[in-house]
């Protein structure tokens, strides 16, 4: 069975759940190895989260010199890579990193490339996509038909598999250009630790938008109740109650969780188009008509500040 | 290095809120539904503009640059009555199609063709396709860096800075002209075509250039050269009615609480 390269996400070492998927996804394909970017001295720890996912192999190349340096680098050191392995498929996150890596990739390899594909399946022989396009409304099934396929996956593809692989660390020593190296990061200031999970990863993300009036309360004590990510609308982030990090819709984040609820947002294009392929999808809303009912598996017509923290109470009951 | 020339990509998208499809191909129908300029790539433009006049002493040239059907026009018009000085719009038969490897290829061609600028600016996504690589493989195929996604955007000679919400940390890039930049919808709002700008614009140079112009071969784009292929598009059925109920003195949460636990949520 061939390879297949799997770029891992990680911030400083800490393995990011969407590799976890995509190594899942790599089974399907052939034999996952794994490729961490990164600091060496973290190489063993990363090694360890992989393997116990499957990862076969591991390819570790070494960050010091290009740590802090845009995409170039990481295209360039994939190129490599793929150029020696020859690999079935390349698996990389399709965050936006992720898919400007991509998209170098693809031209450096002379390789067809498939982003925000959220599902990846083997079918008679040929690696068949599955993208969700115009604010989720159509489905398109799509292959890759010249050189090694790349696919960027988005998070919440598919469900992350124990299961142990061999797990072999390879340094890989990869030359990188000059030219690769000039856009970089001056700063970085990390985001402050919420204790929730990150928002395009998280299985439950729970929302506010214009119908919260500005107070969040009710909606972040509910995501906490279920363990989820909480989110915001256009409206809600333009009124300055919530950074543009917590939006969700096409100028913000695109999210795809298990369950999605929708409290004092109506719905409009914007805002489906970042939350439509929620697997279930839920709303509070005080006017029956907001098009969000459209969309729901279930909806509740109320003032959420009365809804939510009923909801809230019933579940810490229930936990005990 | 003094900044002499910015070229910013523009592209015609059907209207979002219009009834969007494909055709029999399974391509995006460009013809059958209203365009305009993208949104997104109108804070585009607008940062080109901000930029040529900050350096107001440099004298820089704005061309915005398009690829698309005679329609797409529109997009490039736009950009000339918001204020970019000339336009240029690739247009051909055969580009019909294109994947964003063979849309990055037109677009390389046609930049080096009216000669590489010193900063090329672009949106952070179509509103239609919505892939955000063609940035990425436009600086690939050009050679040069690419600093994306910027909030903040702020040029000094040849040093560029810009600040952007990452997934897990806001960052702060520099990088040095010449390079790739796109900026997002919080890099600020974009002007509105004065009635003075609708006027000069009906002055300014458009220049049509074919793919021979630009010394691509039509083998090299469209469908049939794309390097993926769709098999089927599919629409979404419709979601079932969900069931919906009214709050009533907290009857309300308490439906909700059994949906969710009836789910396995809770």
């Amino acid at each position: 069975m061939s390879e297949v390269l799997v770029l891992v996400d990680h911030v400083d070492g800490a393995v990011r759940k969407p590799t976890l998927e995509l190594l899942a996804i790599a089974k399907r394909i052939g034999e996952p190895s794994a490729v961490f970017i990164g600091g060496a001295d973290k190489a063993d720890a990363v090694a360890e989260t992989v393997k116990t996912y499957g990862a076969e192999k591991v390819y570790v190349v070494d960050d010091a010199e290009i740590k802090g340096y845009l995409v170039a680098p990481k295209a360039e050191a994939l190129q490599q890579l793929a150029e020696k392995t020859s690999p079935a498929a390349i698996l990389i996150p399709s965050s936006a990193e992720g898919k400007e890596i991509a998209g170098r990739l693809a031209i450096k390899l002379s390789s067809g490339l498939i982003t925000d594909a959220v599902d990846v399946q083997v079918e008679g022989g040929e690696i068949v996509t599955t993208q969700s396009v115009f604010a989720g409304n159509f489905t398109v099934a799509a292959k890759v038909v010249k050189g090694t396929p790349i696919i960027a996956v988005k998070p919440n593809a598919a469900a992350p598999e124990e299961g142990a692989g061999a797990g072999a660390v390879e340094a890989f020593a990869a030359t990188i250009s000059d030219a690769a190296k000039t856009a970089q990061i001056v700063a970085a200031q990390p985001r402050q630790a919420t204790g929730r999970p990150e928002l395009t990863e998280a299985a439950i993300v729970v929302s506010g938008g214009r119908g919260t009036g500005g107070d969040f309360t009710a909606v972040e004590a509910l995501a906490d109740a279920l363990g989820a990510a909480v989110g915001a609308s256009r409206a809600a982030v333009d009124s300055g109650w919530k950074p543009h990090t917590f939006q969700v819709g096409q100028t913000g984040k695109t999210v795809s969780p298990q369950l999605y609820v929708a409290n004092g947002i109506s719905g409009a294009i914007q805002h489906r188009a970042g939350m439509q392929t929620s697997k279930t999808i839920v709303a509070v809303n005080k006017d029956e008509e907001a098009p969000i009912f459209e969309l729901v598996d279930f909806g509740v017509v109320g003032d959420l500040h009365a809804v939510l923290p009923a909801v809230t109470a019933e579940i810490e009951k229930r936990k005990g | 290095m003094t900044l002499s020339n910015i070229v910013v990509l523009v592209k015609y998208v059907p209207d979002a809120t219009a009834d969007r499809k494909f055709e029999g191909d399974n391509t995006v129908d460009r013809v059958g539904v209203d365009g305009l300029l993208s949104e997104l790539d109108e804070y585009a433009v607008e940062q080109a503009l901000q930029i040529k006049e900050k350096r107001a002493d440099e004298e820089i040239t704005v061309t915005a640059l398009t690829v698309g059907p005679a329609e797409a026009e529109a997009a490039v018009r736009k950009a000339l009555q918001m204020g970019a000085d000339k336009a240029v719009h690739v247009q051909d038969d055969a580009i019909a199609g294109s994947d964003a490897v063979a849309t990055s290829l037109v677009l390389a061609k046609a930049i080096e063709k009216i000669g590489v600028p010193e900063l090329v600016v672009g949106g952070l996504a179509s509103t239609d396709g919505g892939l955000s690589v063609v940035p990425a493989m436009l600086a690939e195929r050009l050679g040069l860096p690419q600093v994306t996604l910027a909030a903040v955007v702020e040029t000094q000679g040849d040093q560029v800075r810009i600040k952007r919400d990452g997934d897990t940390a806001t960052e702060v890039i520099g990088g040095t002209l010449p390079l790739v930049l796109s900026v997002t919808d919080q890099s600020g709002e974009a002007r509105y075509p004065s009635f003075k700008g609708i006027m000069a614009a009906k002055k300014k140079p458009l220049e049509a250039l074919t793919l021979a112009d630009i010394g691509v071969d039509a083998s090299e784009v469209g469908l049939d050269a794309a390097w993926t292929q769709v098999d089927t598009v599919t629409a979404r059925p419709p979601r079932t009615a969900g069931e919906i109920v009214k709050d009533e003195d907290g009857s309300g949460a308490t439906a909700l609480v059994e949906f969710l636990a009836s789910k396995k949520f809770i």
